[in-house]
């Protein structure tokens, strides 16, 4: 990340300091800096090696700990759900739009879940897809119906339904935690079971399908143009309201599904009281920018929200195995997350530089 | 004035316009923006509207469009009465506006732009081979020169930006363009671009375009015809081989003289 910053400036030199940068090595250099300015991914993923390495090798008085299967299984459960839901927001930041209410999806999915199988007697799996419908489709269209038809900032809408799903569950839960229905048990293992890799790989195939989304699909291709220029994209004949509507209940949709697999993971379908649950909000906002979507609108990566989330969780789950304080931990999050703002606010202001030249 | 208003009229004798705006007024509340706009346009004409800021060309333009409808009179194409229900409807009939800037997308390719929203589909994917080599072979049958149409639009000038525009509403098979001021804030050389873009389109006569200009020397070099302005009425009409910079010059510092005189007359007035 610092020789980003390091190799930034070069940009800005732009052709005639190209002649005079003299030797070889320098020469190389710049296209290296280039290289990473440019491809944003390869830059996160830099950090994601090093990351590892530091934390892989540092406590390596014999065997290191950070490669155990355990460790992984864990390092993976961090991750993956990061990850899951920074797709969704990848998506709404790239329109133009963040959710806010997507952790208390996460809460309140689990206890839909929960009253469809237990009290209704609804399948298991289709319990799931149902709840997953419901509560991620059905919150993320009122986000959509909120921000989108009523006009308010999708920053406060998405706090305001946060709020009211966050009552919601703690009134019908009565504060309390629920088990998991017996029926489900067997299901755990492919949804997110603390034994084994079904979260990180739902993360993987999810990366898969919202990549190509985002990158091949007509409907990523719109959700770029509605974020760069809504004025243009709707000149074009985008429905900018159906975009924006859609990505709401992606969001949602993410945010449900990841809930019901932390619960399977966890083994008990909790009410995240208080703010808890803004947490895996916040992670995957964070996700989402270290890897490189610009909070403006117009730009972002799948495969970068997987790195900033495989970032955020090797740096969490990094201090717990090599036994250092946690205590500091919020301030490495802090700093990488204003690193990677700075990082998108300055070749931001190169590439208006570049168009210049 | 009065000349204006028949003239139309005996073109409509021989070929139907392509566009003909008849007895077209607006008003905002006590503002009356357009009192009664007559104009034609024929089969492949560049028409050059010229006006001052406040006469009414971006009224008239919001009308053409689509984006707003007019208080009374008709808007007439290809000899059939239309009224203009939006943006989309308008564009549906042929009628496309290029706007300054404000069309492209940053963030997108050259040829993500030119096929926005009419991208080529294999479902449920893009046929990105397929736009780009489309895009590549509609620029070069425009002679727009676009190194790449890889490269994002942010990099390239404004002049080839607008060339995009254009491009992307003559090949979403626009009857009528409508250039709200293509070349305002722009170098010589970028201007040049969007002339020579508009002299090519008149050359293969399919399109016809209205173009709001400024500069009357630039518009007298690509327009067929000049259209004026003044007070929501179109006070002039001539084909660009007769007029001259001079004589529009004349004209609108005439109208300007007379402004002020009135305004002064009224000022003394009510002393």
């Amino acid at each position: 990340m610092s020789e980003t910053a390091q190799r930034a400036p070069g940009v800005a030199g732009g052709g005639p300091a190209d002649a005079s940068a003299g030797t070889d090595v320098l020469a190389r250099l710049r296209q290296a800096g280039l290289f990473l300015v440019r491809q944003r991914e390869a830059t996160v993923f830099l950090v994601v090696v090093l990351l590892i390495l530091y934390f892989g090798l540092i406590n390596s008085t014999g065997r290191s700990v950070f490669f155990t299967h355990a460790a992984l299984v864990n390092l993976s459960v961090v991750a993956a759900p990061i990850m899951t839901i920074a797709y969704g927001e990848v998506l709404l930041l790239i329109c133009g739009e963040i959710d806010l209410s997507v952790g208390f999806i996460y809460v309140f999915a689990p206890y839909v879940m929960y009253y469809f199988v237990q009290y209704y007697h609804v399948p298991g799996i289709l319990g799931i897809i149902l709840a997953v419908l419901v509560v991620g489709g059905g919150i993320g269209w009122l986000n959509g119906f909120l921000t989108v038809t009523l006009r308010l900032p999708s920053f406060i809408t998405t706090l305001g339904t946060g709020f009211v799903l966050s009552g919601l569950v703690l009134t019908l839960a009565h504060g309390e935690q629920a088990p998991i229905p017996p029926v489900l048990d067997n299901l755990g293992k492919w949804f997110g079971s603390s034994a084994n890799f079904s979260m990180i790989i739902w993360a993987v195939i999810l990366l898969a399908i919202f990549h190509v989304l985002l990158r091949n699909t007509r409907w990523g291709l719109h959700t770029i143009a509605v974020g760069g220029n809504a004025i243009g994209a709707r000149e074009a004949g985008v429905n900018v309201a159906k975009i924006k509507y859609g990505n709401f209940m992606l969001t949602g949709l993410v945010g449900a599904f990841t809930g019901i697999m932390i619960s399977f993971q966890t083994n008990v379908i909790d009410t995240f009281a208080g703010g808890a649950a803004y947490q895996p909000m916040f992670y995957a906002v964070a996700a989402a920018v270290i890897g490189g979507t610009a909070m403006l609108g117009g730009s972002g990566t799948m495969i970068g929200a997987f790195l900033g989330g495989a970032v955020l969780a090797i740096l969490t789950n990094g201090f717990e195995v090599i036994g250092i304080s946690a205590y500091p931990l919020q301030i490495y999050f802090g700093g990488a997350i204003l690193i990677a703002m700075i990082a998108n606010v300055q070749l931001a202001r190169l590439r208006g530089e570049g168009r210049i030249r | 004035m009065t000349t204006q208003q028949e003239e139309p009229q005996n073109d409509a004798a021989q070929v139907p316009d392509t566009l003909r705006v008849e007895h077209v007024a607006k008003r905002f509340g006590a503002v009356t923006a357009l009192v009664d706009i007559n104009l034609h346009l024929g089969r492949g004409e560049v028409l050059g509207l010229l006006g001052d800021n406040g006469a009414g060309k971006s009224t008239l333009m919001k009308i053409l469009c689509g984006y707003q409808p007019p208080d009374s009179g008709q808007i007439v194409l290809d000899g059939q009465p239309v009224a203009l229900r939006s943006v989309d409807h308008a564009r549906s009939l042929g009628i496309d506006t290029v706007y300054q800037d404000l069309a492209l997308v940053n963030q997108l390719s050259v040829y993500h732009n030119l096929f926005l929203n009419r991208e080529k589909v294999r479902w449920p994917l893009l046929s990105n081979r397929t736009m780009k080599r489309l895009a590549r072979q509609y620029l070069d049958e425009m002679g727009v020169n676009i190194p790449s149409v890889e490269s994002d639009v942010a990099a390239l000038s404004g002049g080839q930006r607008q060339a995009i525009a254009v491009a992307r509403a003559v090949y979403s098979n626009a009857k009528i363009l409508l250039l709200d001021e293509p070349l305002a804030a722009m170098g010589a050389k970028e201007a040049a671009i969007i002339l020579d873009l508009v002299r090519d389109l008149k050359r293969k006569g399919d399109v016809a375009v209205i173009m709001i200009a400024h500069n009357y020397g630039q518009a007298l070099e690509v327009c067929d015809r000049i259209n004026l302005l003044q007070h929501g009425e179109i006070t002039f009409d001539k084909p660009s081989a007769e007029t001259s910079v001079a004589e529009l010059n004349d004209i609108v510092i005439a109208e300007y003289r007379r402004a002020l005189e009135e305004r002064h007359r009224q000022s003394t007035n009510s002393r």
